[in-house]
Parts: C-alpha cells; sequence; structure tokens
C-alpha cells in the first residue's frame, strides 16, 4: 500500500512534467497533441547519446554520483537532452503544425499529430533499435526503509523527484514572480489581447515549445532512469499525460502538475486492487470519471 | 493464375471491409467534424461482439450462443453503438479534443481489457474458430472465398447508398449546418449536441459492421487485430480520400491497402534481411508521412468533397 | 488646419475573406480630442477599431498614423507607434493579480517601470487598495478602470475604446467617460465607440455614424445632436446615399 503510493508520487513527478508542456501547447493553440508524449522519447535517447559520448571522451565523468547509479556524465546529458528537445519541438512546429495551423485547419492539427507520433516513434526505433536499453547495467540496490509493511526506496528515485520537484519549483517562480512569467500567462489567458498589449504572440509561442519540450525531455530521462528506455516510451505515455492535463483542467499549468501526481499515484494505488495487466487503462478510466463529475477539471475554465 | 484471383479476391474483400470502417469514419468525421481517436475500439467491438454472439461454445470463456449469424452480426454493431453513445455522452458538448483524447482512451483500455479478460475475449490469444456461415455447406475454400467476397461488396455497396441517402436528407443537411457554424444551427432551435451524439453512434456502428466483417473473414479475432495503429490507417484513407466525399472515402482504403500490402511485400522481398525486422517500422513512418504530407499539401484530399454549400455568414460582432 | 494624428483611407476589412464587414471606411482623427463612432448593431463600428488595431484584417485602403502608414502591422506593435486599443469585453487578464496586469504593460519601461505603476496607482486609487487581488474579482467599473490604466502605461498618443461604458451603472460609466474627457484634454486623442447615442453626443468632440458597414455621416458632435437624421438611421436603418 505505501509502496504503491511511493510509486505512485515518483510516477506522478514524471507525468507531471509532461503535461506542462502539453496543457500549455493545448491551451495556446488549441489542439490535442499527441506527439507530445514523443518529445520525453526524444529527450531519453538524447541523454543516452550524449550519456555515451562524455563517458567515452571524459571517463572520469563516467563515475556514479554518490549512491545512485546515475553519473555525471548523465547528469549533464540531461541538459543538453532539455535544450535538444526543445528545439526539435520548435522544429516540429515550424514544419508542420504552424503550417497548418496558418492554412486554418485547426482541426486537422490532432491528425497531424498522430502522424507526427507514427513518425518519431518509428524513427526512433529504425535508429535505435527496438530493444530496450538502459542508461546503466550496474544494479543498484534499494533501500529498506521498513520491513514491515516492506518499503523500499531507490536512491536514484529520491533524486527524481527531488529534480522534479525543482523544476516546477523554478517554474512556478518564473510564473508567479517574473513579468516574462505573465507574459505566459496572459497568452494562455487571452491570446488576443496579449497581442495588444504589445506581445508578439509567435515568439511567445516558440518559448511555450522551449519549455514544454524541455520538462518533457527531463521527465524522459527520469522514466528512463527508473524503468527503461524503449521507442514505445511516448505510446504508453501519452494517455496518462492527457489524463493529466484533463485531471488538472486543459490550460491550468497547476492543474496539470497537480494532476500528473493525482493520475500517477491513482493509477500504482489501482494496483492494489486490478491485476498489472489492466493498468495501461486506468488512465482512461480517471479521464472518464472526470468528465463525469468535472468536466472542466480541477482548475480549468468552462470554455468552447 | 488461380493463384492471382484468389489473391485479388483477398484483397478487394479486405479494402472492402476496411472502406466500410473509412465510411463510418467519414460519417462522423467528414460529415460531422468528430473526431475520432478510436476508430480500432469500435471495429473491435463490432467483431468481438460478433464472434461472442455468434460462435460456437467455448470452454474457458464467454460467448458461443451460435447466434444468427445476421443477428450476431447487428449484436455486433449495437455494442460498437453503445459504446458510441458512452463515450459521446459524456464529450458531446466539450471542446473537440476532449472527443479526441477520450476516443483515444477508448481504443487503448478496449485493446487493454480484451488482452487481459481472459474469461471474456479470450485473453491475449484471443478467439479462434469461427464457424463461418455457408462454409461447411460451399465447402470448397475457393468458392466460399467468392462467395464472401460478393457479400463483402454488397455490404460496402448497402453502406454507401444507405449514408448517400443519408446526407442528402434533412437529417445530413443538419449535420454539414452544425459542422459549418454552431452557432448558426442552434438559433435554428437545434441540439447539436445530440444529432452529433446520433451521427457519432451511428459511425461507430458501421465501424462494429466493418469489425464484424472482419471477425468473419479471419474466423479470428485477437487483441493484435485492433491495436491503436488500426486508427491511423484508417485515417490515412479518409485524408487520402478526401473527408466529406463517400467515394473518395472508398477510393482512399483501396489506394490506402494497396500502399500497405505493396510495401509489406516489397519491404519482405528485397529489404536486406536485418531491415525485415523493421518492415512494420517502415511501414508506420510510411503511414505517419502519408497523413501528415496530405495535411500540408493537399488537405482536401486526392478526391475532394464535391458540394460545399457552406455559407459562412456574417461573423460581425459589433 | 486641424492636427490629424490617425486616418483611415477607404479602408475594407473583414474577418472571413470575401466576405467584407467595413466598406471604404474613412475616418481621421484629430489631436487631444475625442472622436466617437456610433451607429446601429452590427454596423460594424467594432470592427472598424479592431482593423486600425490590427486584429480584423485589412484588405484593401490605408491607415495612416501620423505620416507613417500602418496597415497590415500587427496588434503587438501598435504600442510601437503609439496607438493603445481597450477592447469591450475581456479587456484585462482575470487570472493576474492587478499588480500584475500592470506590471505586465510596464515590462518593457525598465527602471522608469516602479515609478510609472506607482503614478497609476495614484491616479486610480481603487486599483491600488486591491493591487493584490486577482483581476477577475473587480467590479465591472473596476475592470475597465484596470484596462484604461492599462492602455495609459505606455503613454499612448492615440488611445481607441470599444463601449467603455458598457454594463456599467450610470454612475460607473460617468466616472469612465469623465476619465475619457480628461484624458483628452491632457493631450490624448481618443477615439470611442459608443453605443448610447446621447451620452456619446453630449461629451465627444466629432461624431461619425455607421450602418451596415458604411461611412453614413459626421460632423461635430454638437451639430449632430438635434439632427433628425440620426434618429432615421437608427429607426429605419435607412442608407443616406453618398456620405
Amino acid at each position: 500500500m505505501i509502496q504503491h503510493l511511493l510509486d505512485g508520487i515518483l510516477v506522478g513527478s514524471i507525468l507531471s512534467m509532461g503535461a506542462i508542456g502539453l496543457t500549455m501547447v493545448m491551451h495556446m493553440l488549441r489542439f490535442a497533441n499527441f506527439s507530445h508524449a514523443e518529445l520525453l522519447s526524444i529527450g531519453a535517447y538524447a541523454a543516452l547519446v550524449f550519456d555515451g559520448l562524455f563517458s567515452a571522451i571524459l571517463p572520469a565523468l563516467a563515475t556514479s554520483i554518490g549512491p545512485l547509479s546515475l553519473t555525471w556524465a548523465l547528469f549533464l546529458s540531461i541538459f543538453i537532452a532539455m535544450g535538444l528537445t526543445g528545439l526539435s519541438a520548435v522544429l516540429i512546429d515550424m514544419l508542420v503544425f504552424k503550417r497548418i495551423r496558418e492554412n486554418g485547419h485547426e482541426l486537422s492539427m490532432v491528425f497531424a499529430s498522430f502522424g507526427m507520433a507514427l513518425i518519431v516513434r518509428n524513427l526512433i526505433s529504425l535508429g535505435f533499435g527496438l530493444k530496450t536499453r538502459l542508461y546503466t547495467e550496474d544494479i543498484v540496490f534499494a533501500v529498506r526503509l521498513s520491513d514491515d509493511p516492506l518499503i523500499l526506496v531507490k536512491p536514484d528515485q529520491v533524486f527524481v523527484l527531488i529534480c522534479a520537484l525543482f523544476f516546477m519549483a523554478v517554474l512556478h517562480f518564473v510564473l508567479s514572480r517574473t513579468t516574462f512569467g505573465y507574459t505566459l500567462r496572459a497568452v494562455a489567458e487571452n491570446p488576443t489581447l496579449a497581442q495588444v498589449t504589445g506581445i508578439r504572440l509567435s515568439t511567445v509561442i516558440v518559448i511555450t515549445w522551449i519549455i514544454g519540450g524541455a520538462l518533457a525531455a527531463a521527465a524522459g530521462v527520469f522514466y528512463g532512469l527508473n524503468n527503461q528506455i524503449n521507442p514505445v516510451i511516448g505510446r504508453d505515455l501519452v494517455l496518462p499525460i492527457f489524463a493529466a492535463t484533463i485531471v488538472g483542467g486543459i490550460g491550468s499549468i497547476y492543474g496539470a502538475v497537480l494532476g500528473g501526481f493525482i493520475v500517477g499515484i491513482a493509477a500504482n494505488m489501482a494496483l492494489v486492487i486490478l491485476p498489472s495487466g489492466y493498468s495501461p487503462a486506468v488512465p482512461f478510466l480517471i479521464i472518464l470519471a472526470v468528465l463525469l463529475v468535472r468536466p472542466n477539471g480541477l482548475f480549468g475554465e468552462e470554455r468552447t | 493464375m488461380i493463384g492471382v484471383i484468389s489473391y485479388l479476391i483477398f484483397f478487394v474483400t479486405v479494402a472492402s471491409i476496411l472502406s466500410i470502417a473509412v465510411l463510418g469514419l467519414n460519417l462522423q468525421w467528414g460529415n460531422t467534424g468528430l473526431f475520432n481517436g478510436g476508430v480500432a475500439a469500435f471495429i473491435g467491438a463490432g467483431a468481438y461482439g460478433l464472434v461472442i454472439l455468434g460462435g460456437t461454445a467455448q470452454p474457458d470463456h464467454l460467448g458461443g450462443y451460435g447466434l444468427f449469424y445476421p443477428l450476431a452480426l447487428l449484436g455486433g454493431m449495437i455494442v460498437a453503438g453503445i459504446l458510441a453513445w458512452l463515450v459521446g455522452i459524456l464529450t458531446m458538448r466539450l471542446r473537440h479534443d476532449y472527443l479526441a483524447i477520450a476516443t483515444f482512451g477508448v481504443a487503448v483500455a478496449f485493446e487493454n481489457f480484451m488482452r487481459n479478460s481472459d474469461k471474456i475475449s479470450g485473453g491475449a490469444k484471443g478467439i479462434r474458430g469461427f464457424e463461418r456461415p455457408f462454409e461447411a455447406f460451399i465447402g470448397d475454400p475457393f468458392y466460399f472465398s467468392i462467395g464472401f467476397f460478393i457479400f463483402a461488396m454488397t455490404m460496402l455497396v448497402l453502406v454507401y447508398i444507405f449514408l448517400e441517402k443519408l446526407i442528402r436528407s434533412p437529417f445530413g443537411r443538419l449535420l454539414r449546418a452544425i459542422r459549418e457554424d454552431e452557432t448558426a444551427a442552434q438559433s435554428l432551435g437545434k441540439n447539436p449536441g445530440s444529432i452529433r451524439l446520433k451521427a457519432f453512434v451511428a459511425g461507430s456502428m458501421i465501424m462494429g459492421l466493418a469489425g464484424g466483417l472482419y471477425a468473419t473473414f479471419y474466423a479470428f479475432i485477437s487483441p493484435q487485430d485492433i491495436l491503436p495503429t488500426l486508427t491511423f490507417q484508417i485515417w490515412a484513407m479518409l485524408i487520402v480520400g478526401g473527408a466529406g466525399n463517400n467515394k473518395g472515402a472508398i477510393a482512399g482504403a483501396f489506394l490506402i491497402w494497396g500502399v500497405w500490402t505493396l510495401s509489406g511485400w516489397g519491404l519482405s522481398r528485397f529489404a536486406p534481411l536485418e531491415a525485415q525486422l523493421y518492415a512494420g517500422t517502415i511501414q508506420y513512418i510510411l503511414i505517419g508521412v502519408i497523413i501528415v504530407g496530405m495535411l500540408l499539401w493537399r488537405p482536401q484530399g486526392l478526391f475532394p468533397e464535391k458540394l460545399v454549400v457552406s455559407q459562412t455568414g456574417d461573423r460581425a460582432q459589433s | 488646419m486641424l492636427d490629424i494624428v490617425l486616418k483611415t483611407e477607404n479602408i475594407v476589412a473583414g474577418y472571413v475573406k470575401g466576405l467584407p464587414i467595413l466598406h471604404n471606411i474613412s475616418v481621421s482623427l484629430p489631436r487631444a480630442s475625442i472622436s466617437v463612432i456610433i451607429g446601429p448593431n452590427g454596423a460594424g463600428k467594432s470592427t472598424l477599431i479592431k482593423a486600425i488595431a490590427g486584429i480584423v484584417p485589412v484588405s484593401s485602403g490605408n491607415i495612416f498614423c501620423g505620416n507613417k502608414c500602418i496597415t497590415g502591422m500587427r496588434p503587438d506593435q501598435m504600442g510601437g507607434v503609439g496607438i493603445a486599443y481597450v477592447p469591450q469585453t475581456d479587456n484585462i487578464f482575470r487570472t493576474l493579480t492587478i499588480g500584475q496586469n500592470l506590471d505586465l504593460v510596464l515590462r518593457h519601461a525598465g527602471v522608469e517601470a516602479v515609478e510609472r505603476r506607482q503614478v497609476l496607482f495614484e491616479q486610480f486609487p481603487p486599483l491600488s487598495d486591491k493591487r493584490n487581488e486577482k483581476a477577475g474579482a473587480l467590479s465591472g467599473g473596476q475592470r475597465q478602470m484596470l484596462a484604461v490604466a492599462m492602455a495609459l502605461a505606455v503613454k499612448p498618443e492615440i488611445i481607441m475604446m470599444d463601449e467603455p461604458s458598457a454594463g456599467l451603472s450610470p454612475k460607473a460609466a460617468g466616472e469612465v467617460l469623465q476619465l475619457v474627457r480628461d484624458l483628452a484634454d491632457g493631450g490624448a486623442s481618443i477615439l470611442l465607440v459608443e453605443q448610447n447615442v446621447n451620452q456619446a453626443l453630449q461629451f465627444a468632440d466629432h461624431c461619425y455614424i455607421l450602418a451596415e458597414g458604411q461611412h453614413q455621416i459626421d460632423g461635430k458632435a454638437n451639430d449632430l445632436i438635434n439632427d433628425p437624421v440620426i434618429g432615421q438611421i437608427y429607426i429605419g436603418g435607412k442608407r443616406m446615399g453618398a456620405a
């Protein structure tokens, strides 16, 4: 029970980071982006590449940090992956979404996002192979927090949670304390008025993709660190991340954070009563429950 | 020679079944503007519905009621319709992306449920041994395949005629009106939510019919047949054909099914051995590129909708 | 000779291509004065100022700000030529606090920002009291006040307002219109859309009447107050022939 709760919190922090970017884009550009979860894959694989590169160039970096399995090389790679994934998101927007948007086919963007998801996911399969990869082959033993009930926590998991909370805290600071953050919130609330107050929409859209992509990349690396890396990370996480945005209310960044934790915890707690094979369906049940009880989510506003 | 004919019959039969599903999607997306991200689930509902209702008794799981075939087929359609109604009622009044997410979720959950609930669906190994009507009577598999080919074509023609009549009826005009301008339709005293729900359920039942035919054809259904990628294939067919146009939808289905089988054959024949493992991967990239490419360069499809009676109206806000 | 700060020359504009709402509209706005656009519902009044503000695309004709042609400029570039626009509804960011709304518009003011914020708070004491509250919680009159304050923050020469008194109590409406008058007396040039004809004619300097997307008549506000023609436009929606 408590073990499930702890695991849920951890998964939740990863989902939250994925959901933040998704909710911003969905709100600003008015489409459900089914390719967002592929950004997690891009991030996870980008970190894998640079981890290998750094370790090869500077073997000193290939040593683990303290009790973690994480090496300095991978730690550095996280930030590079965040940057590269942000740029990939901007590139995809420029090549595909922006052009469809400008042609005035708003609804087609959902189709296009599915198409992009297929392309990205399968290109990754082609480039890196279908088999599962790991950042490290070393086995890191979990720390026993208690024997009865048995509660195990890996040092990596603590690191992931702390990092995720740190990124969210930074984002919170930016949104609540800086005029740059107000700009993002203003565009999210009312793009036309934002333009009237002198905000250039296209710039903010680019920045949103970068932030969303960077957070997704971090989420992807953390997911890979906790589980494993494979080309279907995006396919497996797209529904839980959507569930997180719907729970929180589309457009609400804080809702996405809370929604991520709720979905993560609920999906893990559900394993107490359900066989584990059913866990991919749990996010859908959560979506249904939210649509029944509170269609606009916890923090969402009614809109058409 | 007989091999070529058998293959052609196989090809056209499957293409006809897929065409029916594309027609169902066209009613939802092309005529009503409803996004369905879970086509695979509705096809699956029809397929599993048919096999469970009309199949012979199986030892370990639900079904085997041996229902009269047309009733079983209808039963599968009704299962698909109920599923669509449940999703639709929750999402019809919300923004379109909720419907996209919810339907996508249905497909994931449906596939997951069928894979895990051994008692109901036979789990991952699916349900085998569906007794196809007249198969024993006809005996020769070749003649049976010709018979089934005629049956599938007939069903396709019937669905096509039904939809053509439907979109020319007052109800069909209403669907277009809602797609073009929801507020205007609303001001005419129509309830767009309930009309869209009807279109969504009807489209999904047509997909259910396609699923039933699919399961009949293969005499077998498993979760492997209803993966979310099936949804993308059906979409690619509609997008290539041109949303809104039923003839285009059928042409798109044949074209994409052709591209799919041809690329599969080409890869297995000419690709180096180590690439064989990635044949599916390459095919999915192809489908993705077709979807995105069409949307970028030819969003109206290869065979665009002919009558566009959309009066955009004066949207002055003074 | 009047000093014209803003003028449109025969502009045609509309939301959808091929469906213009405005037909050959020419208006000009003299410095330090209030010009008001009136007309029946659906006349295209709001569309006209949205077209000037760059929100509604202009398909032909030109817009000049002083001597500079600003046709086709994006809405976010308008501040750069000294034009501010206050929409009729949704003219503040409800999820930001009042202080954050002002900080947002002052984000490029650099070191001056603090000082200018203070000046605005002194000018609008009710906003100062609620500076840490969400703007969505403000009353209608206070929202309008905040919207005007946000427009003023960038020190515009020209302010366009879309029915600033709509939906307000008579008292709040009077205050807002008085504020507009004060701004004009202080040297700002103001283009206003108004629904309330009598009120508009009483405090404006110049008046344009629009109906069916066309310019019908214009003149000094004082001259138009008793003109029977206005009644006809409102009651019958008649066209007045050549403008």
